[in-house]
Formats: structure tokens, C-alpha cells, sequence
């Protein structure tokens, strides 16, 4: 139990952050990382075969994440629209115009698969192999993806429009 | 020397994310003197990146809620966590030998570790047995003649796919199921007869934090029950038998929902 606590408890905070820059809700986050916890728990074992601790932990998290986002989609929650009223048009907020718009909302304008690989990367410092892992894709398609991801960030931060939405709840 | 490659995307994700080597970060630095609207856009992505991660710095500088803690989480399991991977190719062995060796050859199969969790869904199980075979008038909900309705349903309840197993070789047909509730979840119950009039229930629900268990064996008077978890689901196939004719049920089961998984399973 200590050598598990041990190990865990230091990728907890992590853990909350990406499960937060997902959801952007506390309780919500924290239930998705404790689910998280939980697996990793039950399946510590498994676990001392792969290895990598870091990358098996956010693996689980984001699967459990697209879970929940199947099941809420299969209850017919109406995602495209709830992530159309979260996209603020360009000029509407004071921000905009000093340049400091919320670049959280530019993740959000983001298709999950690029808005997870820019957290896994940019924030939570995993290595490009260890982001494939996570994603289930080539090294190469890691790139590319980071490549997409970044200019379409770029691109909303400048104009405030995204061409993908999302919002859940 | 790499000089000599020339620069690509992935140098320049790379450079942004301060990952290159030295002699490469040089090459990309003067690659991007020479291409200045390139340069503006690496330099904005550069910010943005900071942005991020100053946005989102808050979150892992909380202190962690106390139900995270793991000490917390594995006392709420109230059961050491076991990750055996090979638990139920090794359980099915186990059964495999059993049907030779007859009961005697199942005793190493044996429950391990307290199954608190486990023991719980199971005394459901047989609960929901004994009060619901014994009903002549609605024994179930849904009766088999709406078989591709009643699964459905039930696995919508249940939040997991489930299938009605095909008892056929057994002596069993499904006559029906109804949902149920236990510990505040929703639970399925499928209930097959024989041509004695004798019936069977197969009850699943979700499984909670295990991803698979052996078998478990369990009885309880005149009922016999085995009991498992696979796929992130607790199943129990109970009925009026002793544990050598019950094997070979649950045996039957637990293969058809192996050949009918998740191909995503063990995936995780």
C-alpha cells in the first residue's frame, strides 16, 4: 500500500489539472481522477508489466474521459450546441481587444484528440513517445497532430473563430 | 553532423517545445531568420504554449481533496487491489482440469483475498434467485419473445452491453429478465428453465474497479452460485444445483461473453 501511495499520490496533481482542462469542473475532474485512481489501483499489476507510470495513468484518464463522453452522447446530450454558446465571438469581451483572450477558450475551439495532445505536451510535459502511447498513434502522427493543433490555436487567438467546437458538461 | 537535414514540422513543435538538441535548435533558429512570418508564428505559438500552462498552473498547486488520497481510495476498496492479468485464463484452466478431476480439482481455485465488493452482488444474486424462480404468475419483466428489447434495455440500465447467453446446449432457454436494483446501480437479471421446470438466473451488473476475478464459487442451502468479473462487469449464475452440474453453465456463459467482448478489452 505505501510503494502504491508513493508512487500515485506525486501524479495527482497532474492528473487533476488535465482532468480539469477537460471538464473545466472541479467536482466533475475530481471524479474522473479519483475513477482514475481507482483503476490504477485495481490494476496495479498490470501496470508493472508496461512500465511507463506516467503514461499508463493519463492513458487511463482520457479513455475514462471518452467513456463518459460516449455515454453522455448516447444520452443524447446536444454537444455541438452547448460548445457554440461557450465560443465567444471576436470583440465581445473587453480582453479581446488587449490581446489577452482566455486561452482556454481556444483549447475549447479545439477537437479533443489536439486538445489533449497540446495538455499531455505543452502542460504536462510528456514526452512525444509518451503522448503516442497515450493517444494510441504513431510518433509521426504526434507531430503533425501537435502541428494542426498549434496553428489552429493560433489561428483562433488572432480571429476568435475555431472551426471545431466543443463544450461538455 | 545533422546540419545538412532539412527543417520540419517536427523540428519546429520541437523547437517550440524547447525539446531540441543544441546543434538542431541552432539550424531551426537560423532557418527562421531567414523565413520572418514563420518566425512570428513559432514565436505566438511559443506564447501560447506559456499561456497554457500558466492558465492551468493553479490546478496543480491545490492541495489534493482528500478523497484522492490513495490510503483513502484502497480503504473505501476495503481490499487489497490485484492486478492478475492472467486470473481468468487461469480460472478456466482451473475448470477445464475441474471437469476431470471432479470437485476435489476445484479446491485450488479458491476465493483469495476478501471479496467484500464481491460477496455483496452475489448475496444479491441469489436473493433476486430465490424470490423471483419460485414465481409462477411474473417470474419476468420482459419475457423472451422481446429478447432484442429486453437486452437492449437492459444494457442501457446497466450503463454496460450485455447479451441474453445462448443455454440451448445446456438444457436451458431463456424465458425473460427484469431489471433490479443493488447498492443504488441498476442489475439485470436473465432467467432460463429447463425441460424439468427447473430454472436458472444469470444477474450482471456493473463491476466497480476490478477489470476481471477467477470464478468464485458459492452456496448457499439448496442454491449454488458462481460468480465472476469481466469486462468491468460482476456477473452470478445461479441455480438449484451442485457446483459440478453449475460449472459447465457458467463455464458456457462466461466463453460467450469472451467471444462476444469489447475489442477494446485488456486495451486500457
Amino acid at each position: 500500500m505505501d510503494e502504491i501511495a508513493s508512487l500515485l499520490e506525486p501524479q495527482i496533481p497532474a492528473l487533476r489539472r488535465y482532468a480539469w482542462a477537460l471538464l473545466r469542473d472541479r467536482e466533475a475532474a475530481d471524479d474522473l481522477v479519483q475513477d482514475t485512481l481507482e483503476r490504477a489501483i485495481g490494476r496495479w499489476g498490470q501496470r508493472r508489466q508496461e512500465g511507463d507510470l506516467r503514461a499508463w495513468l493519463f492513458t487511463i484518464q482520457r479513455n475514462l474521459f471518452l467513456n463518459g463522453l460516449r455515454q453522455r452522447k448516447a444520452r443524447g446530450t446536444h454537444v455541438g450546441e452547448e460548445a457554440l454558446a461557450d465560443v465567444q465571438a471576436p470583440g465581445t469581451s473587453p480582453e479581446s481587444h488587449a490581446g489577452l483572450r482566455d486561452v482556454l477558450a481556444g483549447l475549447d475551439a479545439l477537437p479533443e484528440e489536439q486538445r489533449s495532445l497540446l495538455l499531455l505536451v505543452g502542460v504536462e510535459d510528456l514526452s512525444y513517445e509518451q503522448a503516442a502511447k497515450v493517444l494510441g498513434i504513431p510518433l509521426g502522427t504526434v507531430m503533425s497532430r501537435l502541428s494542426r493543433a498549434r496553428a489552429r490555436l493560433r489561428e483562433f487567438m488572432e480571429t476568435g473563430r475555431g472551426s471545431a467546437l466543443r463544450r461538455v458538461k | 553532423m545533422t546540419g545538412e537535414r532539412p527543417i520540419g514540422e517536427d523540428d519546429l513543435q520541437a523547437y517550440v517545445d524547447g525539446r531540441l538538441p543544441l546543434s538542431r535548435r541552432e539550424a531551426v533558429r537560423a532557418y527562421l531568420d531567414d523565413h520572418p512570418a514563420l518566425a512570428d508564428q513559432v514565436g505566438q505559438e511559443i506564447e501560447q504554449r506559456e499561456a497554457l500552462r500558466a492558465r492551468l498552473a493553479f490546478k496543480a498547486a491545490e492541495p489534493i481533496p482528500s478523497r484522492l488520497r490513495v490510503a483513502n481510495l484502497m480503504a473505501a476498496q476495503r481490499r487489497p487491489p490485484r492486478g492478475r492479468p492472467a486470473a481468468i485464463a487461469a480460472a478456466v484452466a482451473g475448470l477445464l482440469v475441474g471437469g476431470v478431476l471432479g470437485a476435489a480439482g476445484m479446491a485450488w481455485l479458491s476465493t483469495g483475498p476478501s471479496r467484500v465488493a464481491e460477496t455483496s452482488v452475489s448475496n444479491n444474486a441469489i436473493a433476486a434467485h430465490r424470490i423471483y424462480v419460485s414465481e409462477r404468475l411474473h417470474p419476468v419483466e420482459v419475457p423472451a419473445e422481446q429478447e432484442a428489447h429486453l437486452v437492449q434495455w437492459l444494457s442501457r440500465r446497466v450503463g454496460k452491453p450485455l447479451t441474453a447467453p445462448n443455454l440451448n446446449a445446456q438444457g436451458y432457454r431463456l424465458i425473460g429478465g427484469r431489471l433490479l436494483p443493488d447498492s443504488g446501480e441498476a442489475a439485470a437479471l436473465f432467467m432460463y428453465e429447463n425441460a424439468g421446470g427447473n430454472r436458472l438466473t444469470l444477474y450482471a451488473r456493473s463491476g466497480g474497479t476490478d477489470d476481471q476475478t477467477s470464478f468464485r464459487f458459492e452456496s448457499q442451502a439448496d442454491v449454488s452460485a458462481f460468480s465472476w468479473i469481466d469486462n468491468g462487469l460482476s456477473y452470478v449464475v445461479t441455480a438449484k444445483a451442485d457446483r459440478a452440474q453449475l460449472l459447465p453453465i457458467a463455464e458456457a456463459i462466461y466463453r460467450q461473453f469472451e467471444a462476444t467482448g469489447d475489442p477494446a478489452k485488456g486495451r486500457l
